[in-house]
């Protein structure tokens, strides 16, 4: 049945049936391929990407490839000079930032505030950092939409997140207020405990992340000064790791280093929160039920094809048995055409997903509000999606032709039914 | 070498039943060539077809070199049909998308010959039968004649011990249809038994022994 035979048969007719088949119907039943293969991969990777979108972001513009937090039960991050200092010998770490983090309330427009009138203030976190180190990490800077960047001398000014303005987040919302008329120049009231300071606004930034985008930055030495740490301990040490380096190894690296006994050591994957990582794996489901949709309808599309197909060949398939041509050698032929449609349709969309969409949208990520979209595409999981396509499509051809093959010969050949 | 005894074939068409084979005593010898004629309706393909093992008969044996064929499998008719059986089709059968060389290997490679052994035996039959040129012809490019020539070189390539005709110059003119009796009459005298249906008489004198059939029933024997 399974014969080598059989099979080298098959192959011999699938080939020839191939080659002179008509290249319209022939680039019709690929370009369904290729486009089930898109839907297989392209939708629910978009899906993912733009998750995967703002993860990413949350790694670039806030806690690199591996951060270190205070324990649950602290302010800050205890021996935190030591640490540093450690976290500095690690030939893997390229560069870190020390961050200062303590909410604040900002109030704009006091001074023209009547008797009575609402006070115009927002509720943000106040972030002290070394603006050069902070720039070296995350590029900050680039994000700047009006005014400029902290330089180490910046005294008594900051930069403001754009979600605390309402110009850039125009919102009425009783549970998240935006301060009102303040851009560069304006003179705003940072109030850290019970301190309070009145500060210039330097610069504006506008990111995907809302770590950055509902902060204010200063200068860390003011920042010290403001909450009053002179320990040198700070709430936040953030690091990017060199080329190729796993984030990983060096998160276990400081735990065994005895990190985890006064901080808490987290690579950017550990620290996404739980939300995030429901929301991939919802992304993923979805896209799984998309794909299984585009999978059945490939599945259909080949089954007519090759039903139709075996059915006008009816009459030489009966030939073919009638001069002894095995039928299981008839229905190999087709399980080829098939495996050679997918395949086909499979190769050329891996080339299309990697060699132009996966790039174009990192060059260009669909614009989302809280993540830039990306198209997430694993090699791995790809090739599985191919295997799916592949076996679906050998199910799909060899169902009609055996179908067809079953039939009386004589039946076939005289076109009886 | 073929016998039958009391062959019939009933054709069921929801409750209406169609006798179209009678009770058919026949046999044929090694090395016969025999023309099977009768008017249309007579039954002589539908006898071409139990006799060849491509249909099953109603009632009755079909005794092929000793074997009661009513006793095999598909699969074993099948495997009959490939090594001992040759079959010329009316409408001549080829595989549209196969060259001629191509459709005459099939039934080599199938019996297990190598490709560059199964397309050098058809290469020289096709060429013994004058298509030298035509080998890498697909059948759309080839005239009537030439394509029933292409298959009853498929046919014979494997020396098969019976070769069937269906009306094999039913579709083809004149000159055509000479040049392939003269194929079957040098396939003959290299010792082929060959059963032909055929409705030309001129054709059927050709063969050793013509048996007419009329609704079902051989009603005479010439030869």
């Amino acid at each position: 049945m399974f014969s080598p035979l059989n099979i080298r048969l098959g192959f011999f007719l699938a080939i020839r049936a191939l080659r002179r088949a008509s290249l319209w119907t022939t680039g019709l039943i690929i370009f369904v391929m290729v486009l089930t293969f898109l839907n297989l991969v392209v939708v629910s990777g978009i899906l993912v990407g733009l998750i995967q979108g703002a993860v990413d972001a949350v790694r670039v513009s806030y806690t690199g490839d591996v951060i270190v937090t205070p324990l649950n039960d602290k302010n800050y991050i205890e021996n935190s000079a030591n640490l540093i200092a450690l976290v500095k010998t690690l030939n893997e770490v390229d560069v870190l930032s020390a961050r200062y983090r303590e909410g604040g309330i900002l109030e704009a427009n006091y001074k023209t505030r009547k008797e009575g009138d609402k006070a115009n203030t927002a509720a943000g976190q106040i972030v002290g950092i070394d603006p050069a180190d902070e720039q070296a990490l995350t590029g900050i800077a680039d994000g700047i939409v009006e005014g400029s960047f902290l330089t180490e001398g910046d005294y008594d000014q900051v930069v403001l997140g754009h979600y605390l303005l309402k110009q850039y987040l125009p919102i009425e919302s009783p549970a998240f207020s935006t301060l009102e008329n303040v851009g560069i120049g304006s003179k705003i009231r940072l109030k850290v405990g019970n301190v309070t300071r009145e500060v210039t606004v330097k610069g504006i930034i506008k990111t995907k992340v809302d770590e950055v985008s509902l902060s204010v930055f200063m200068v860390d030495s003011q920042m010290r000064s403001l909450i009053g740490r002179s320990d040198g301990n700070v709430d936040e040490i953030a690091m990017k790791l060199k080329p190729g380096v796993e984030p990983a190894s060096v998160r276990d690296t400081l735990k065994r280093s005895g990190v985890d006994r006064y901080a808490k050591v987290q690579t950017y994957e550990d620290a996404q929160p739980q939300f995030l990582k429901d929301i991939i794996e919802t992304f993923n489901l979805l896209g799984n039920v998309f794909s299984s949709i585009g999978l059945v309808v490939a599945s259909i599309t080949i089954f007519i094809v090759i039903f139709i197909n075996a059915l006008t060949r009816r009459k030489y398939i009966g030939i073919l048995k009638g001069i002894g041509i095995d039928g299981k050698a008839i229905e190999f032929s087709y399980v080829f055409q098939s495996i050679f449609y997918a395949l086909l349709g499979s190769v050329i969309g891996l080339v299309l997903v990697y060699a132009i969409l996966v790039p174009m949208f990192a060059a260009h990520p669909i614009d989302f509000p809280f993540s830039d979209g990306i198209l997430v595409a694993p090699l791995d999981q790809t090739l599985f999606r191919v295997g799916l396509l592949v076996f679906s499509t050998l199910i799909a051809g060899y169902i009609p032709a055996w179908m067809i093959i079953r039939k009386n010969t004589l039946d076939s050949i005289l076109g009886r039914n | 070498m073929i016998e039958t005894r009391q062959l019939e074939k009933t054709f069921k068409n929801g409750d209406v039943l169609t006798p179209v084979l009678k009770g058919i005593d026949f046999k044929v010898r090694e090395g016969e060539w025999i023309a099977i004629m009768g008017r249309s309706g007579a039954g002589k393909s539908t006898f071409l077809y139990q006799i060849s093992l491509l249909d099953d008969p109603t009632k009755g044996e079909v005794i092929i070199d000793g074997h009661d064929t009513h006793t095999m499998t598909a699969q074993e008719k099948m495997n009959f049909r490939l090594s001992k059986f040759g079959f010329v089709f009316q409408d001549y059968a080829l595989l549209p998308e196969l060259t001629a060389l191509e459709n005459v290997a099939l039934p080599l490679l199938m019996q297990g010959l190598g490709k560059a052994e199964g397309y050098a035996i058809a290469k020289k039959e096709l060429e013994r039968a004058g298509l030298g040129a035509r080998i890498n012809s697909i059948p759309s490019r080839l005239s009537g004649g030439e394509q029933q020539r292409v298959s009853i070189v498929r046919a014979v390539a494997h020396r098969p011990k019976v070769l069937f005709a269906d009306e094999p110059t039913a579709n083809l003119d004149n000159d055509s249809s000479r040049r392939i009796m003269e194929i079957f009459t040098e396939l003959h005298r290299a010792g082929q038994t060959l059963i032909m249906v055929t409705h030309e008489e001129q054709y059927a004198k050709l063969a050793g022994r013509i048996v007419h059939l009329d609704d079902g029933k051989i009603v005479g024997t010439t030869g």
